[in-house]
């Protein structure tokens, strides 16, 4: 059937199948394949965007459900080719390494920050404990949301102490 | 050495911008017109013969290019021993293993032809366990394991038996150091398979034109060896196959050999030279593809009364699964290192490599160490308690220093690494040895114990002795470079680190330089594997050689335009010049792609650099004893942590992570932090609640995560501490040395030991549930029980203290 959804500010038609996932819209139909599938169950959160306001596992949504809808994915993050706040933290902090769960997790960062500007460490390890990385061990991760939220003394890296 | 400005300092990750915003492709993002989708038929049976596939149906409906069955394949494939077939032929054996696949031109269609082909099995009683597939009666796995070509100078398969390879370490007199022993601690320890987890499964997009050029895109670590493993099965020259990766969605040593290419291939032959896709789902990342061996590792020691260990006897049983794969080499690295950072005069490895039918294992960071450590440090602290000393101090007295020889007999010197400070550093970051006020309260108002443990771990590269690599350094005509590798950029920051080094070595900026992030068989200069820690020395020293071949062709054109000697020059980030009269000077620039006099005349050429590098001095080892050089670099390090547990549930909690490796030179400090916290939450993983399930019919019953849970961010322990010890490695890039493996290796003997600590559990199988804290609480051994021999007959309870309890936490 024919939807339209408007993705990252742009309006989008597309005829898609009745099963398709909104994952599979984005990826398949529209070209956005910074959403990554990791188990297509809603497990991991590589797939994770923003649909009407709310982060979802796109892998869980079908397409049609997004008809009439917005969402944001992480191609719209960075404006004009200059980095969000928080892609800089995350540059900043070393915290993508693969970067395959990086799109995902760059979009529960938004959605936390946007509920909770000031998030306690406990809180960061919530907001993003749908979104498995297993490079990173999500320290330097925090390190980049609390940077982002000010709430770093010193924003340059975390300590390696030399003995 | 003059003082350095880009080696050390804190880069951010060269590729993160195309990573941040989505950009980055992966392989599984790639589009090819006429693009066929692939979909495998996986065997529900851990071991059966297969009587009867019909395809007929599946070939039938409509949109599907190609339906393959083992039969038509005649193409086997190994990496050390070869013994696996594409698709399964006549016999499956392992659950999930390929029987038949097919190519569509929609997923949709493919799946649905996949459940359309029929296979008719007789089910057959597998092989599960490891030391019934040794004994005399078991059936084979492999019956023609005596036909396989295999690698001759470094495994011995047996065949007759479901061992695929014994490797033997033979130092001393080990009947004389148990002799001198006063007593003898024999314990065994275990370990389950355990998934590697990428993020990214394992994906491949195959094109196999007309005239056999075939074209490979992948998810691979290791693009050289999928290029040269193909050939090799397909019989096709090396020059008609190129394999091309771009961005990898973590790899952890599971996507280092040879995986899904081979299929998908042949699927792309048999549909008219098609370019297929198969990406496997997460349930096949779990089954079709590899995982890490299981382990049982069998510890004899003998020590003094003092401490000192005289002498220890080590078998592992190397749980391979179904195929060699990689597990031969994982045991033949870990006999070779089983007894860690230690000095055991006397010691004697025997370690097998067994076929059985399940799921195979393969290269997993640590390659073996993380496993065989889990048994190594908990049995060091078992005899220091058998022997009532305290932990720490038994492993201080016995660790490896200057002077030390290996089990192979290779000489530690003081440029080797530094074990002990490695181990002192976690110590006192963890406040070894007795609780703070602060954690005293803690006990109060929880009542939860609070335990701490350290346990030690080291690791070389394994890899063959004469392994090289090579780098090209290009420079374009405004003075920025580009850099060729083929080591892979998976995520550990290899491009980040080794655009560091080529920076420093130039004395350009870092933004001058850029490491190329696709990599081609085609284009690049040949590297052996992205794995084993191995690729910051050997492909930062041939960056570094690249640069020097670079600069000498810039100097040779620059002599001549300045009219000076070679001998006479110097250069900055822009320019050659005169050393004594520096305003006569040549830019990099003029110098770039060839030098135009005024008058035209034209001299030089492009500067390219080539630096090629190969390991040097290292050996094979000998079949019998073990003895040789197998070692490019000893990372040595350490974890300390601390628990709190309940004593009346078995509940608990890591507190604190405190590690400590030294890498010879911190290259960039956020990158070694990266792998350090990365590699200890990946361990903790493997200590807490990763591993694989099967029932009795040898069926994996949690290939999800559902069932088979990794980290999540609320898992980190609330205190991680990264130390780095700096012993400058005489042949590494600046004194660097590889930890990418190292700080998942000994987080859980560290955890094990802590729980011992503070409760007296003895665990002897990871990971560690709460469950089983609390059987182990509930079921305590006496230690006299595995104490085989003491001095006259006393018994472990003899000791002040005794009564067989854990020693009294200070």
């Amino acid at each position: 059937m024919q939807i339209s959804v408007t993705v990252n500010g742009q309006v989008c038609q597309r005829d898609v199948e009745d099963h398709w996932t909104l994952l599979r819209l984005l990826r398949d139909g529209l070209g956005l394949t910074g959403s990554k599938e990791g188990c297509g169950a809603g497990e991991c959160g590589a797939c994770t965007v923003e649909l009407n306001g709310r982060t979802v596992n796109s892998c869980l949504v079908l397409a049609v459900e997004a008809d009439g809808g917005s969402v944001r994915t992480v191609e719209g993050e960075a404006e004009q080719g200059r980095l969000s706040r928080i892609q800089e933290a995350f540059a900043r902090h070393h915290a993508v390494q693969c970067g395959f769960c990086t799109g995902g997790m760059v979009m529960s960062v938004r959605d936390l920050l946007q509920r909770n500007p000031q998030p306690t460490v406990r809180e960061i390890q919530e907001g993003i404990e749908g979104n498995f990385c297993r490079c990173t061990g999500y320290a330097q991760i925090i390190e980049a949301v609390l940077d982002v939220s000010g709430q770093l003394d010193d924003s340059s890296v975390g300590d390696l102490r030399h003995v | 050495m003059s003082e350095l400005t880009v080696v050390g300092a804190d880069v951010p990750r060269v590729e993160a911008v195309e990573k941040l915003t989505g950009d980055a492709l992966y392989t599984g993002d790639l589009l090819l017109p006429g693009l066929l989708h692939a979909k495998v038929k996986a065997s529900p049976h851990a071991r059966a013969r297969i009587l009867r596939i019909d395809t007929s149906r599946a070939e039938a409906l409509p949109g599907v290019h190609a339906v393959l069955t083992g039969h038509e394949l005649d193409h086997k494939l190994g990496l050390y021993v070869v013994d696996k077939d594409i698709l399964a032929k006549d016999v499956v054996r392992h659950f999930g293993e390929a029987v038949a696949a097919v190519a569509a031109e929609s997923v949709e269609t493919a799946s649905a032809a996949v459940e359309l082909i029929e296979v008719e099995y007789e089910v057959l009683s597998p092989v599960l366990d490891p030391m019934e597939a040794i004994g005399d009666d078991a059936p084979l796995v492999h019956p023609d394991l005596g036909s396989y070509a295999y690698v001759e100078a470094a495994f011995s398969p047996q065949p007759g038996t479901n061992v695929a390879h014994v490797q033997r370490v033979r130092k001393g007199d080990l009947d004389r150091g148990f002799a001198e022993a006063e007593w003898v601690v024999e314990r065994e320890y275990t370990n389950p398979s355990v998934q590697h987890v990428p993020l990214e499964t394992h994906v491949a997009v195959v094109q196999w034109k007309a005239g056999d050029q075939v074209t490979i895109w992948t998810s691979a670590q290791s693009p050289f060896t999928v290029r040269n493993l193909f050939c090799t099965a397909m019989r096709l020259p090396l020059n008609q196959v190129r394999v091309v990766v771009p961005h990898v969605g973590g790899g952890f040593g599971g996507k280092a050999g040879i995986h899904l290419e081979p299929l998908v291939a042949c699927l792309s032959r048999k549909a008219g030279g098609r370019p297929v896709r198969l990406q496997a789902t997460r349930e096949e990342e779990f089954s079709l593809l590899p995982c890490r061996s299981a382990l049982t590792y069998r510890i004899k020691t003998g020590v003094r009364a003092d401490g000192t260990i005289t002498a220890q006897q080590m078998t592992m049983y190397w749980d391979a699964g179904a195929y060699a794969d990689y597990a031969v080499n994982v045991t033949r690295a870990s006999a070779y290192s089983a007894s860690g950072p230690y000095e055991i005069p006397n010691a004697w490895v025997d370690a097998y490599t067994i076929y059985t039918n399940k799921p195979y294992g393969t290269a997993y960071r640590g390659f073996g160490h993380v496993e065989f450590f889990w048994g190594l440090e908990r049995h060091m602290e078992l005899v220091a308690h058998a022997i009532g000393m305290d932990p720490l101090e038994f492993r201080r007295r016995n660790l490896l220093k200057p002077g030390s020889r290996t089990m192979t007999g290779e000489l530690i010197t003081e440029h080797t690494g530094d074990p002990r400070a490695c181990l002192d550093a976690v110590a006192a970051a963890i406040g070894y040895g007795g609780l703070t006020d602060e954690e005293r309260e803690h006990e109060r108002r929880t009542g939860r114990r609070v335990g701490k443990g350290v346990a030690t771990l080291h690791k070389a590269p394994a890899m063959p002795s004469f392994t090289a690599t090579a780098a090209v350094v290009k420079m374009s005509s405004d003075a920025t470079v580009v850099v060729n590798v083929a080591l892979m950029e998976i995520g550990q920051g290899c491009n980040t680190a080794l655009a560091q080094i080529v920076a420093e070595r130039l004395r350009f900026p870092i933004d001058r330089v850029k490491v190329a992030i696709e990599r081609d068989t085609d284009k690049d200069p040949y590297d052996w594997q992205t794995v084993a820690s191995k690729g910051l020395i050997l492909s930062g020293n041939a960056c570094l050689l690249a640069c020097d071949d670079l600069l000498r062709q810039a100097y040779d054109v620059a002599a001549q335009v300045l009219r000076a000697n070679v001998a006479d020059l110097d250069h900055d980030a822009d320019r050659v010049f005169v050393a004594h009269r520096p305003q006569e000077s040549v830019t990099f620039a003029e110098l770039s792609i060839g030098y135009a006099f005024p008058n035209g005349n034209g001299i030089g050429g492009p500067l390219i650099g080539v630096g090629r590098y190969i390991a040097q001095g290292l050996t094979n080892l000998d079949k019998e004893t073990g003895q040789g050089l197998p070692a490019l670099d000893w990372t040595y390090g350490a974890h300390g942590v601390v628990v709190d547990v309940d004593p009346d549930t078995g509940e608990f909690d890591v507190l604190a992570i405190s590690s400590a490796y030294d890498v010879g030179r911190v290259v960039n400090p956020g990158l070694v932090r990266g792998q350090a916290i990365g590699g200890m939450v990946q361990g903790l993983g493997t200590a807490l609640c990763e591993g694989y399930i099967y029932d009795q019919q040898g069926r994996l019953l949690n290939p999800s995560f559902t069932d088979n849970k990794i980290p999540t961010a609320r898992d980190l322990p609330a205190r991680l501490d990264i130390a780095v010890v700096e012993t400058a490695q005489l042949d590494g890039p600046y004194g660097a040395r590889g930890v990418g493996e190292h700080p998942m290796i000994s987080v859980a003997p560290a955890i094990g030991n802590a729980i011992q600590q503070a409760t007296g559990a003895e665990l002897l199988h990871m990971p560690m549930r709460f469950e089983d804290v609390w059987r182990a609480l509930r079921s305590h051994e006496p230690i006299d029980n595995w104490i085989t021999e003491t001095p006259a007959g006393s018994c472990r309870s003899d000791l002040p203290g005794g009564a067989g309890q854990p020693s009294p936490r200070k």
